[in-house]
Parts: C-alpha cells; sequence; structure tokens
C-alpha cells in the first residue's frame, strides 16, 4: 500500500483554482521532487497536504497510511507523521523555541502513546539534532524564529523535522534563500534522515538542491498539472534546457 | 438643581464628615472640593472622557474610608514637611474631577522619600485594599533625591462593588534611576480611577509598566514630565473580558531638549469588554533632538469586544524623531496554522499566541517574583480560556 496517494487534486484559493487535477503516488522511503515554474502550484500543493485552511479542496482525494487525509485537521495530520517544512518559517514573538518545539513534540508523542518526556529529558534528545544542524543552544532559549536570519530559519525547520521524526516530510522550498555552504548543511540534515521508513516531497524550482537531495522521482508541476515525470535525470535535463525545454514559461504567475 | 450639583451635593456630607487633619492640608481639601462642585463629573461630551461614561460613579454612593497603605521595604520615614512641599503642586486639580476628588478626601498620604545618592535595592511595595460599598482616595507621593535608584510596586485590590478613586505623585531629580509598576487587580465590580503624575530631572530614568487586569470599569491617567536628556519608558498591559471597561490615557511632555520616551502599551479583548487608549506625545518648542516612540497593539478574541485607540502628537520643534502605531487584530492565522501543523491542537495554539501577546510586556518586568506571579496568572487565565 501506498504512503500517500493523491487522485484527480483540484484545490482553489478565493475563486481562482490553482490545483488542477494532481496525481501522484509516494511509497515508505521514496524521495519525490516537485520542480516547476513560479505559480505552478508547487507550494500550494504542499500547503495543502498540510491542511492550510486557506485552500479550498474543490474535488479529488488524498489517502494516506489508507485513511481519507483531507478530512484530519492539521495538528492530526502532524500527529499522524506529517510534516511541512515551511518556505517562509513563520515568527511567533513571546513563545520560545524551546517551548514550542517541546509542546509540539509532546503532543505528538501522547497521540502515539508515548510518554510526554520534561525538559532535561527533552534537552538530552534533542542535543545531537542540534549539532547535526549546527545550532546553537541560544537558538533553543530565542522566540520561534524571532530574529532569526534566513539560514537559520530554514535550519530551523529540518532541526524541527529531526526532532519529530515524521513519516512523510514536505519540504517546500527549502532551498530558497540559502547560500550553497547553508544549502549543504540543510542538504546533510536532510539526507541523514532518509530511511526506508520516510517518505520525502521536495519541492523546489531550481535544480541546484537536488544535487545534494538526490531524488527517486522528479515530476514537473505547471498550471496545476504534473505534466512530466521521471527519474533524477529529469532534474538534469530541466537544467540544461530550463522550463522553456518543455515548452513550460518560467513564470506562469506572470504569464 | 442640576445634575452636577445633585452628584457632588451627596459627596458634601462625606467631605465635611471627614477626620480633622493639618491646617495645611484642611486648606488643600477645601479647595479641591469647590473646583470638584464647580467642575462636577465629567460626561462623555468632554473629549478626555469621549468613550468613557462616568455616570455609574456620578449616580452611585459609596461610603467614604480612609484609604490606608501597606508599606513592605520601605525606607526610613520622609523628612518633615515632604507632604506639604509637594502635594498638590505635581497633581493638578484645575480641569480634573477626580483628582479634585481625591484631593477633597486627603487624609493619610503614603510618602516614600528615596534620599539622594541613595541605592534602594529591594522593591517598595505599595499595597491598598478596598472594601465593598466604600470609597478611598488613596495617595501616594514618592520623591527621589538626585542620583537615587529605588524601585516601586504599587498594587490595587479588594472586593465587592467599591470606588477607588487614586493619585499618584512622583518627583525624580536629577539622574534617578526610578523603576515603577502598578498593578490594577481590582474586584471586576469595582471602580478604578487612577492619576500618575511623574515630574523628571535632567538625565533620569524613568520606566512605568501599567498592568491593568481587574474593575468594571477602569481610567488611568499617566502624565509624565521629562527635563533635558531625561529618558522615560511608559508601559501598559490591559486584560479585560465580559463587559469590563478600561482606558488608558497617557501624556508625554517633552519639555526640554534630548529626552527619549518609549511608550508600549498592549491590549488583550474578549466577550463584550471594551478599551480606549488614548497616547498624547507633547513636544515643546525648546524639546529639541527628541527622540518618542509610541506603540499601542491590541488583540480582539471576540467580535463584540471594542477598542478605541488615538494618539495624538503635537510636535513644535522641527529636529526630533517621533513615531507612532497602532493595531488593532485578530490571532494571527500563519502562526496558528504554523503551531498546528508541528501537532500543537487549535485550542492549544490560541492560548499560546494570546499570552505570548501578553509575554512580550511581561518580559520587561524586572522584579522578578512580580513577574512571575503575573506569569502564572496569565497562564492559568488563557489556559482556562482555551478550554
Amino acid at each position: 500500500m501506498a504512503l500517500l496517494e493523491i487522485k484527480d487534486l483540484h484545490a482553489t484559493v478565493g475563486e481562482r483554482e490553482i490545483l488542477k487535477g494532481i496525481d501522484l503516488t509516494v511509497n515508505a522511503g521514496e524521495v519525490h521532487a516537485i520542480m516547476g515554474p513560479n505559480g505552478s502550484g508547487k507550494s500550494t500543493l504542499a500547503q495543502v497536504l498540510a491542511g492550510r485552511e486557506l485552500y479550498t479542496v474543490t474535488a479529488g482525494q488524498v489517502t494516506y497510511q489508507g485513511k481519507d487525509l483531507l478530512e484530519l485537521a492539521p495538528e492530526d495530520r502532524a500527529r499522524a507523521g506529517i510534516f511541512l517544512a515551511f518556505q517562509y518559517p513563520v515568527e511567533i514573538p513571546g513563545v520560545s523555541n524551546m517551548y514550542f518545539l517541546k509542546a509540539a513534540l509532546n503532543t505528538i508523542r501522547k497521540s502515539q502513546g508515548l510518554e510526554e518526556l520534561d525538559a532535561f529529558d527533552f534537552l538530552t534528545m534533542v542535543r545531537d539534532k542540534m549539532t547535526l544542524m549546527n545550532m546553537d543552544q541560544t537558538l533553543l532559549n530565542r522566540p520561534v524564529n524571532t530574529g532569526f536570519s534566513g539560514g537559520e530559519k530554514k535550519r530551523n525547520e529540518i532541526f524541527q523535522m529531526a526532532v519529530l521524526e515524521p513519516k512523510l516530510a514536505v519540504l517546500d522550498e527549502t532551498d530558497s534563500g540559502l547560500d550553497i555552504d547553508a544549502l549543504k548543511l540543510v542538504a546533510h540534515g536532510v539526507n541523514t534522515m532518509r530511511s526506508p521508513e520516510r517518505s520525502m516531497i521536495v519541492v523546489t524550482h531550481y535544480q541546484r538542491l537536488l544535487d545534494y537531495i538526490v531524488p527517486d522521482f522528479v515530476h514537473v508541476l505547471s498550471g496545476g498539472r504534473i505534466v512530466k515525470s521521471g527519474g533524477k535525470e529529469l532534474a538534469l535535463q530541466l537544467e540544461k534546457e530550463g522550463y522553456a525545454g518543455l515548452g513550460i514559461a518560467d513564470d506562469e504567475e506572470a504569464a | 438643581m442640576s445634575a452636577v450639583a445633585v452628584e457632588t451635593g451627596q459627596w458634601l456630607a462625606e467631605f465635611t464628615q471627614q477626620a480633622a487633619v493639618a491646617p495645611w492640608m484642611q486648606a488643600l481639601r477645601e479647595r479641591a472640593f469647590q473646583r470638584f462642585a464647580e467642575l462636577g463629573f465629567p460626561t462623555t461630551h468632554d473629549e478626555e472622557w469621549r468613550f468613557t461614561n462616568v455616570a455609574p460613579i456620578a449616580r452611585a454612593h459609596f461610603a467614604n474610608a480612609p484609604a490606608t497603605a501597606k508599606l513592605t521595604d520601605a525606607p526610613a520615614a520622609a523628612e518633615p514637611g515632604v507632604a506639604e512641599k509637594y502635594l498638590g503642586k505635581l497633581a493638578s486639580f484645575g480641569d480634573n474631577a477626580f483628582v479634585a476628588l481625591n484631593t477633597a478626601f486627603l487624609g493619610e498620604v503614603a510618602v516614600i522619600q528615596a534620599p539622594h545618592g541613595a541605592m534602594l535595592e529591594k522593591p517598595i511595595r505599595i499595597d491598598y485594599t478596598a472594601t465593598d460599598a466604600a470609597h478611598t482616595a488613596p495617595r501616594t507621593l514618592i520623591v527621589v533625591g538626585a542620583d537615587a535608584h529605588c524601585t516601586i510596586v504599587e498594587s490595587y485590590s479588594g472586593t465587592g462593588r467599591y470606588f477607588t478613586n487614586a493619585v499618584t505623585e512622583i518627583v525624580a531629580g536629577d539622574r534617578a534611576v526610578v523603576d515603577h509598576y502598578k498593578v490594577q487587580r481590582e474586584d471586576e465590580a469595582a471602580f478604578h480611577v487612577a492619576t500618575m503624575q511623574v515630574q523628571l530631572g535632567r538625565s533620569a530614568n524613568f520606566t512605568t509598566h501599567s498592568i491593568s487586569l481587574g474593575g468594571a470599569l477602569v481610567r488611568n491617567d499617566v502624565n509624565v514630565l521629562l527635563a533635558e536628556g531625561t529618558e522615560a519608558t511608559v508601559n501598559g498591559l490591559y486584560i479585560v473580558n465580559g463587559t469590563q471597561h478600561v482606558d488608558n490615557h497617557t501624556s508625554i511632555d517633552h519639555a526640554q531638549p534630548h529626552g527619549t520616551s518609549h511608550e508600549l502599551y498592549k491590549g488583550i479583548l474578549d466577550g463584550r469588554s471594551s478599551a480606549v487608549f488614548n497616547g498624547r506625545i507633547l513636544v515643546r518648542k525648546d524639546a529639541q533632538k527628541t527622540d518618542s516612540k509610541q506603540t499601542n497593539k491590541n488583540l480582539v478574541l471576540s467580535d463584540d469586544a471594542v477598542i478605541d485607540t488615538k494618539p495624538e502628537l503635537q510636535i513644535l520643534a522641527d529636529d526630533v524623531r517621533c513615531t507612532h502605531g497602532a493595531t488593532i487584530g485578530q490571532l494571527d492565522a500563519e502562526a496558528l496554522f504554523y503551531l498546528q501543523s508541528r501537532g500543537i491542537g487549535k485550542r492549544q495554539a490560541r492560548s499560546l499566541l494570546t499570552y505570548a501577546f501578553a509575554q512580550d510586556v511581561i518580559d520587561r518586568i524586572r522584579v522578578a517574583d512580580l513577574r512571575e506571579q503575573l506569569e502564572k496568572f496569565l497562564f492559568e487565565k488563557f489556559h482556562e480560556h482555551a478550554q
């Protein structure tokens, strides 16, 4: 049984239809890259999977672990093992990163019938993951993403992913705004978490990220549909020929 | 008889029945009562009281009771004559009926004096507790000498439906450092009106936090006068629910050059509550190089709560930096989604964000046990709200 099965998914924001029939199957352990020009619907797909209320699903089905995903509230999706690494991580002044992540981890653990961790056990547990992401302990005591640099925010996303250990990670343009060193660090963090039990959907505009996170499958999204699917070589073809090589405008928003 | 005469007439009996005081204080009382009788209680036609209707106070009858402050860690008794020297000279009753009424009922005055150069490390606590059906006129005078440092925590609480009409006067000398807090946790049936008048010396550093949590009808006036190079931080937090009404009027007067003022007021409104923020900043002609920033942020959790916020900037100098901003909003939908996407339930996420909104002000409180006490209070309050 596939971990995630998307069938003919349509979604709108306001009056505008953005997803116009997406079909995608992700099996356990697979890494799927979703590429596409600006405005093609990549980020919408990522947010719909996480349960953002801004988008309305008008048709189609999403099955996760054999259950209807679209019925679940965002927090229930997270508890079921779905994790979205945000393109623009949200700043939350007044809530410390540590309090936030401990609360998140404990609600997820509780839903899985595991014991909640106290502050000491939590710190012991996250120490290695902080080292992995080259995160300073002071970042834990600061308010969530507040005053973080772009690179720190993205690292914080992957760090959260490492702590929450999802079954399906959706990375939304995790490479945007990163210099090459930060990109390598983030990719290393992601690669460390690859396992036969964990699937990933990596959404990106550029092929660059896929040099470091090598996908099993590549899908090209255009006009709210997947127009081409292939192996990792498809990303290389895109790199060489651009979206124009597939007959797609590079910026559909402007087009 | 006019409405004003009827309302003030009820106070005459209480006024004349007061215990005797020193002749100078009696003379001050009499002038103040006369002024109160002339002014009467303000109405909503009065610009300063447009959004706050004090008719419930004017119509009610309260029995006058002495306002006795419980002082903790106060320095040695003030020099004789300090009260006579300052009382009534800082907080003017010329055009404020409530200050006039408070002055007309002068009796026990809590006088705190920090001598020249004194370093008072322990926070000085001034607690006022009111009882049902009583009118009290708490009067606090804080005189901080040049180069002295002190921390003051004023608290107001009580039980029942009563009327507390407080006046606090603070005068700080040159280079004095004063960290002041006012915590208003009155009964939710009570009326609370308070004026704080602050006069600061050259290069003095003054911080005040007004935390307003209780009361049915609350009005806080904070008036701060700066001198050359003075730095003033005027912060506030108000949290109202049910049918509570809280009105915060602040006035920051930059009379001299090189003054700095920072002002942050945050409010959380739920139920059918209402709040007013009116922030006046005056930069006088000579107050060049003034740096002033005012922010008022409101979090509105229900459809029926009402907030009126108004900056009032009068800038008469030309080489100054003054900024102001006000926001009224609901919980940030993106932040809610972010928390939910990490497994945190919607209710818990809402309470966490509400708590965080207030935390921003609470974090600035430098008296550790006060900060912890308020954190605990807020945590329980919003945890409850989330259920």
